[in-house]
């Protein structure tokens, strides 16, 4: 009798591994960054070859779920799930019940009830992604909410600097414009921050976010400060976001004037990226973005195998780095 | 001015326990006998009279609680809270008075909807409850109200909480019509084009986040305007909710130049701080928002020193549903009637941030006085108006220990020392544990 019961003991299955999810850069370690920059690398040369699928998330299922419009986000998230050959699902808010006023918990819900394995998900508002790996069983990855958090857009920018600069630590980055309206800068300055580079933003000061330089950053109005920088990251003029009067500067014309990166605020060598997608004329010269030291189409390539390695990550039983099982738990 | 359902009186005697009056300086281990509701006995092994006996040996008993700020939902979203459940929930929070807030759906703003109310109360409100009207109609920010005829249908002050009253102008009618009633003007202070789309307090956290930032500035600015216009006017005012320093700064001063302002401050912003919004719970989503540390620490200071004589808990119900949403499309309010006590003792008294006899006052004479209602007194020949608390109990704060409608409490999980054991409100059991 006893060899039985430590029979049963010894076949129990192991405990699961903790659902993981990918929802702000502030939940994970530079390890963990480490670790999806070199799968994403193992990807990048995965996809040199004649075939590029990849067989390994065969039978999974990754749903999309774009309350807000994106080319390049879902896009290279769909593609990514396919390169590795699991089943993939896109759902916009718009054409779906939500047109029909249903909340976000119950859209979740439905989605949830297919058994996704992974629920990415991009929402204007901040905190949607917590919502929904609050009510699925999915591993929860976020594309963008709100204002606050857009992790894998900062990972595929890592990637690409690391790419073109060889390195990261010690690098000088600076992030000019819209500071106040970017999850991209709030992930980035948070990435950077854990890989050892220096980050300073520039910006006219109402989209200058009081408080900011506590993300460990420093900030100025001064756009002659892009001079010393490495990697100047050019952030879009979210006008869709900006409330009616608020008067964040006077006119388009006055911040191109004032923050616009030209050939001339920039010197030889200097790399330049930008999140897409641009209003070229706006906070981006036209000649800057189409010169030789723009990295913006190595970015896109880099979002697929980032995103690549992040689905890969999630769904593999590789090391848990990447937490947040109790997000709304109050302090 | 407050109105309470019909019910016999009780006749009892509570036995052995710690009585603490902090207004009458009386602390000693005391049984208490009610006859009739009124407080007819005090002293050692008073005769019981063949009274029910509540044997309340180890634990305290003292003035019950006094809330002047509660959103009762009541006409217009009973799912969230009715005069019955809000009045429920102020029992076993420990109080024997509440006043309900005008901006329900329709706004209290003419004496039908108010004598509606009082009809209501007298029918189902389990303790006291007393009810604001509207400034300005529909606090739409345009015209008065008619103010003495709501006062003369009960109205115990004015108030658009919710709302600022925006135009400067406006303002000063109201003190000086307000003069004419007797009653107190409430102000929500916001300046709106400071705070528009704010979500929490504008700081670090707030940068982080993403969140747009709702800053003290907002606050104090208008603090300092209505502050003026009471100095002017010569017209006593009481500001809710306060939030920011700058607020208690500017309530401080205007105090010592013999302005008549009075302050309250909630348990959640005496006991929170931004941090606590990292984890994006829509149930720590409210206006004003909690600030920061320096903010806390000169709201619990503005309470210690006199500058804030109340603590009101804007008890705001929300319908679940509207809170299960990410926090930037949650409505701002969460609910307070129940925890009040228990939140203050271990967030405030335990650490040694706040006496014990200045956090019962503050819920008790010193809300009172602020609308001239009757301080709840242990003393021979005064209505019984009792809390028994139990200082040593400890219990966790789950969905299910509510009476209210809602559940949105920034409490929840929490668990707490300090229970109400029983509340005696105008002389009869309310809530007994």
């Amino acid at each position: 009798m006893a060899d039985i019961r430590v029979m049963r003991e010894d076949l129990r299955p192991p405990a699961s591994p903790p659902r993981r999810h990918f929802i702000s850069i502030k939940d994970i370690t530079r390890d963990d960054i480490e670790r999806l920059l070199a799968t994403a690398r193992t990807f990048e040369r995965s996809l040199e070859r004649e075939v590029k699928k990849l067989p390994t998330l065969k039978g999974r299922l990754v749903i999309n779920v774009f309350y807000e419009s994106s080319t390049r986000t879902s896009s290279s998230f769909e593609l990514a799930a396919k390169r590795l050959s699991a089943d993939t699902m896109s759902i916009k808010s718009s054409g779906s019940s939500v047109d029909k006023g249903e909340s976000l918990k119950d859209t979740a819900i439905t989605l949830g009830a297919y058994d996704p394995d992974v629920i990415v998900i991009r929402h204007p508002q901040i905190g949607a992604p917590h919502l929904v790996a609050r009510v699925t069983e999915a591993h929860v990855v976020n594309a963008g909410d709100g204002k606050h958090q857009h992790p894998t857009q900062a990972l595929l920018d890592l990637y690409t600097m690391r790419e073109a600069l060889g390195r990261i630590e010690g690098l000088h980055v600076a992030i000019v414009g819209d500071v106040l309206h970017s999850r991209v800068a709030r992930s980035l300055i948070q990435a950077l921050g854990l890989t050892g580079a220096r980050v300073t933003l520039v910006g006219p000061p109402a989209l200058l976010p009081r408080g900011i330089e506590a993300m460990g950053c420093d900030a100025t109005t001064d756009i002659a400060a892009i001079g010393a920088a490495d990697v100047v990251y050019v952030l879009r003029m979210q006008r869709e976001r900006m409330q009616e009067g608020a008067n964040y500067v006077p006119s388009l014309r006055e911040y191109s004037a004032r923050w616009g990166v030209t050939p001339e605020r920039l010197r030889p060598g200097q790399k330049v990226m930008h999140p897409g997608p641009m209003n070229r004329g706006v906070e981006i010269d036209p000649r800057v973005a189409d010169h030789a030291d723009a990295l913006i189409e190595t970015q896109v390539r880099a979002g697929l195998v980032t995103r690549m390695a992040v689905l890969y990550d999630l769904l593999t039983s590789g090391p848990v780095g990447i937490k947040t099982e109790s997000v709304l738990e109050v302090a | 001015m407050l109105f309470v359902k019909n019910a016999p009186k009780e006749n009892l005697v509570v036995r052995g326990a710690r009585v603490l009056d902090p207004v009458a300086g009386l602390d000693a281990t005391l049984d208490v006998r009610v006859d009739d509701g009124m407080i007819a006995a005090l002293g050692t092994d008073v005769d019981t009279n063949s009274h029910r006996v509540m044997e309340a040996e180890g634990m305290l008993l003292a003035p019950a609680f006094v809330d002047p700020h509660v959103h009762l939902r009541t006409p217009g979203r009973e799912d969230e809270e009715s005069i019955a459940s809000g009045t429920a929930a102020a029992a076993a929070g420990g109080y024997c008075a509440i006043l309900g807030m005008p901006n329900t759906d329709p706004v209290v703003d003419s004496a039908a909807t108010l004598g509606s109310l009082v009809e209501l109360a007298r029918l189902e409100a389990e303790v006291p409850v007393g009810f604001l009207a509207a400034i300005t109609k529909g606090q739409a920010g345009g015209e008065l109200t008619e103010m003495a005829e709501l006062a003369a249908a009960g109205a115990v002050g004015f108030s658009d909480d919710g709302m600022p009253v925006a135009a400067p102008g406006l303002m000063r009618r109201a003190l000086q019509y307000g003069a004419v009633t007797g009653r107190r003007l409430a102000l929500h202070c916001e300046e709106t084009t400071l705070s528009r789309g704010g979500q929490m307090h504008e700081g670090e956290v707030s940068a982080e986040l993403g969140f747009t930032g709702y800053p003290s500035v907002a606050e104090s600015l208008m603090v300092e305007r209505d502050l003026a216009l009471a100095a002017y006017e010569r017209q006593p005012l009481h500001l809710l909710h306060l939030s920011a320093w700058e607020s208690v700064q500017a309530v401080r001063r205007a105090r010592a130049e013999g302005v008549a302002a009075t302050a309250e401050v909630t348990p959640h912003h005496l006991c929170l701080t931004d941090e606590a919004l990292r984890s994006l719970d829509p149930n720590l989503k409210m206006n004003p928002p909690v600030r920061a540390v320096s903010d806390r620490t000169a709201l619990i200071e503005g309470l210690k020193d006199g500058t804030i004589t109340a603590i009101a808990t804007d008890h705001a119900p929300h319908a679940r549903h509207e809170k299960e949403v990410p926090f930037e499309a949650a409505p701002f309010g969460v609910t307070g009637l129940e925890t009040a006590f228990p939140a203050l003792y271990t967030h405030l008294v335990e650490p040694g941030l706040l006496p014990l006899r200045t956090l019962l006052e503050r819920m008790s004479a010193g809300p009172a006085r602020i609308y001239g209602l009757d301080e709840p007194r242990i003393a021979v020949g005064s209505d019984a108006n009792l809390v028994l608390l139990d200082l040593k109990a400890s219990y966790r704060i789950t969905e299910d220990v509510f009476r209210s409608r809602s559940v949105n409490s920034w409490l929840l999980g929490q668990t707490l020392n300090g229970k109400v054991r029983a509340t005696i409100a105008a002389g009869r059991v309310a809530f007994a544990a």
